[in-house]
């Protein structure tokens, strides 16, 4: 199962978030994550879906996408040819000072930053590609993670 | 000139071309039938039983004219009892627009009385639809509906007007019809690749479907195929396009089509599809359709190349644009070998019932329709083994003449698609064809043929059991049958006395063509309850997820 980034242009509708994952549901795809943003038009809006699945699940997503009437276009970016960031907060407990400073070490080496410091607690942000959080977050699982939170991804063509 | 939103939305329905819809009224929408009171010389409502009856009935009549039909139904129970409707509509690709009437704006959102979201609820099973927030913007929205309902792969848009926008008031502007102007570019190295594996194939075969009925190309569809000498067989959706009985037509094709039909998508190089989408019920092992053939799809819908098998060539037009764009670059040709081969298929292997005078077996009863009623006759069914007999004995000559479930499989669709054929067509003869299952689902509406003195002659062949589940019961559950077999006392002849119908009950062909003679009189609904035996199968038959090589003919 390959990830895929979609970059949907749609016409700001009410209802027209759920006339996509209503789409993704009925016809079995999978999401990993959307987005919703605003344009510089206010009754376009942008949305930023990570799909799961091969060649042919790709090709039918986009079609069938294309299809909706509120759709306008649909744009698979690949990574070289667009960036594309997600950030992600992460809750750690911290219980002394030797830990704080290994976490610090690895914030520094993954460009992440420390947020927030509690008597027991860290709050690290960290803004990067998809791949490059699912790396981090799998040297921070090493840690005590307490909370986390991601906000799926945004991309751009370049 | 200043209106109600009830009197633009009439307006913006003539404006369409709309002179009949099927509906029934309430409270939401009392202001729409306030305005329907007054514009009667305009628009003929017609009342169904129930809001499902209007919806198959909007939907037969699209089918039986190629028009966009259109119901209306109240807010909450009324616009979900369309839902079976819509959805048989839009898995048919059947152009429709279904309105309906909400709760006041001020109310939505607080589960008032009669308030549901049928916006939501009918997402998947719409090609789009509209909540309209404004009267100002109701008129275009009804315009955007046509257009979209009509245009590409038609289908249904369902319109939800809240009861304050109905009577609101702005002006209406008219603006004419909505015109669809559509062209699909195929270039000449697109065409000239077609034409180049047909004419390397040495055994090519064609399989269609509702694309080539929805654009009427089925005479240029057979002189493509006299002039390249492939043989073709059509989907259930796709009957009466060319006639079964031409030599070059296998019949239909699937779980239920002919032997010949199989072996020929079995054993062909090329098959090319048009106007079909390699549904479940005709490739029903997708991993084993067409083995030893490269395959191209012709289909206006983008999505659904690809979707079920993977092809070798696809373009993406409507039938007809295709079929005239392409002709010119078809070479003449023979393929005697390939030909006679399928002629010994057909002699050999296809399936032949045994007539019986005596009894009446649904080939017999189906002949025997096709016999005693016009040519111009439209045959409407149910869903279960009566649909499946009437498909492979339909009879039919042109499109437009057998309206059928095909996508959803709905039980129930008959009666309401045969009244809806017998308004748009007052003069020919619509006889709707259905099993004493189907038909205990609607048999309500027989109050609607009576009203409006619709000449619908409903045959019921009753076998008084649920057949088609019965059949599966039989040949793979050990004869187990699981409440399949109802003991329903239901006299159909005393039930189309007690709705003001005429009834028989038949049980041999002398009696059945008796009974149709005097229906054919026409003096109003006739229902003909025609006795089968139980154990009637459907044959042949190739299981699901089977292949020829499971191939079930006794």
């Amino acid at each position: 199962m390959e990830k895929y980034i979609l970059s949907v242009t749609v016409q700001n509708n009410a209802g027209v978030l759920a006339r996509v994952s209503s789409l993704f549901g009925r016809r079995g795809y999978n999401i990993d994550s959307l987005t919703v943003s605003a344009t510089t038009d206010p009754k376009v809006s942008c949305m930023s879906i990570i799909v799961q699945g091969d060649h042919m699940v790709l090709e039918q997503i986009m079609k069938q996408l294309a299809k909706l009437e509120e759709v306008m276009h649909v744009v698979h970016l690949e990574e070289d040819s667009s960036c594309c960031s997600e950030l992600v907060f992460v809750k750690l407990h911290t219980p002394d000072v030797s830990v704080r400073n290994d976490i610090r070490q690895l914030c520094d080496l993954y460009g992440a930053r420390v947020v927030d410091t509690q008597e027991s607690e860290m709050i690290i942000e960290l803004s990067e590609v998809p791949s490059r959080i699912d790396a981090f977050l799998d040297v921070i699982s090493n840690f005590k993670i307490l909370e986390m939170s991601r906000s799926g991804v945004t991309a751009i063509e370049k | 000139m200043v209106k109600n939103g009830a009197e633009i939305l009439i307006d913006a329905l003539v404006e369409q071309g709309v002179d009949t819809i099927f509906g029934y009224p309430g409270g939401a929408v009392l202001n729409i039938y306030d305005a329907l009171y007054k514009n009667s010389d305009r628009i003929r409502h017609i009342l169904t039983a129930h809001e499902q009856g209007a919806a198959h009935a909007a939907d037969g009549y699209a089918r039986a004219t190629g028009k966009v039909g259109v119901c209306l139904a109240t807010s909450g129970p009324g616009a979900t009892n369309l839902v079976t409707g819509i959805a048989t509509a839009y898995m048919d690709s059947i152009p429709m627009v279904a309105i309906t009437g909400n709760v006041g704006t001020s109310l939505i959102g607080r589960d008032s009385f009669q308030e549901v979201y049928i916006a939501g609820i009918t997402m998947p099973i719409t090609k789009h639809n509209f909540v309209v927030r404004d009267v100002d913007e109701l008129a275009d929205t009804v315009r955007d509906a046509f257009r979209i309902a009509a245009s590409g792969r038609p289908g249904p848009v369902l319109i939800d007007i809240p009861k304050d926008i109905t009577a609101a008031k702005c002006e209406f502007i008219p603006k004419g019809k909505v015109e669809i102007n559509e062209t699909y570019e195929i270039s000449d190295e697109e065409l000239q690749t077609v034409a180049d594996m047909i004419a390397a194939s040495e055994r090519p075969m064609i399989y269609y479907g509702g694309g080539v009925e929805t654009s009427d190309a089925g005479d240029m569809l057979l002189q493509l195929q006299r002039k390249a000498d492939i043989p073709s067989a059509h989907t259930m959706m796709a009957i009466g396009c060319i006639p079964d009985t031409e030599p070059l037509s296998l019949g239909m094709i699937g779980m239920h089509g002919t032997v010949s039909a199989a072996w020929a998508v079995e054993r062909c190089d090329l098959l090319v599809c048009i106007g079909a989408r390699f549904s479940d019920r005709v490739a029903t092992n997708t991993k084993r359709f067409a083995p030893s053939a490269k395959v191209i799809h012709v289909d206006i819908d983008n999505a659904e190349i690809n979707k079920n098998i993977g092809v070798d060539y696809a373009i993406v037009s409507d039938a007809e644009t295709f079929l005239e764009k392409v002709m010119p670059y078809i070479k003449e040709a023979k393929h005697d070998a390939w030909r006679a081969q399928i002629a010994e298929w057909q002699t050999k292997l296809d399936y032949v019932p045994k007539d019986d005078e005596s009894v009446i077996h649904p080939h017999q009863l189906l002949r025997t329709v096709a016999e005693e009623t016009p040519e111009d006759t439209i045959i409407a069914t149910d869903v279960g083994q009566h649909q499946l007999w009437s498909a492979q004995y339909n009879g039919r000559k042109h499109v437009r003449q057998f309206l059928t479930s095909g996508g959803l499989g709905t039980m129930g669709f008959g009666y309401g698609a045969a009244l809806g054929a017998q308004v748009a067509f007052p003069d020919r003869t619509v006889v709707h064809i259905t099993g004493d299952g189907s038909f205990h689902m609607n048999l309500n509406e027989i109050c609607t043929a009576v009203s409006y003195n619709l000449p619908v002659i409903t045959i019921i062949m009753n076998n008084r059991v649920l057949g088609n589940v019965r059949q599966w019961q039989t040949m793979f559950y050990g004869s187990r049958y699981s409440q399949t077999d109802p003991h329903r006392k239901t006299d159909y002849v005393k039930l189309a006395d007690a709705f003001g119908a005429r009834g028989f009950r038949v049980s041999n062909i002398a009696e059945l063509r008796d009974a149709l003679r005097e229906a054919m009189k026409r003096t109003g609904p006739v229902l003909i309850d025609a006795q089968i035996d139980k154990d009637e199968r459907v044959l042949p038959m190739i299981p699901a997820g089977g292949t020829v090589d499971d191939l079930v003919t006794e």
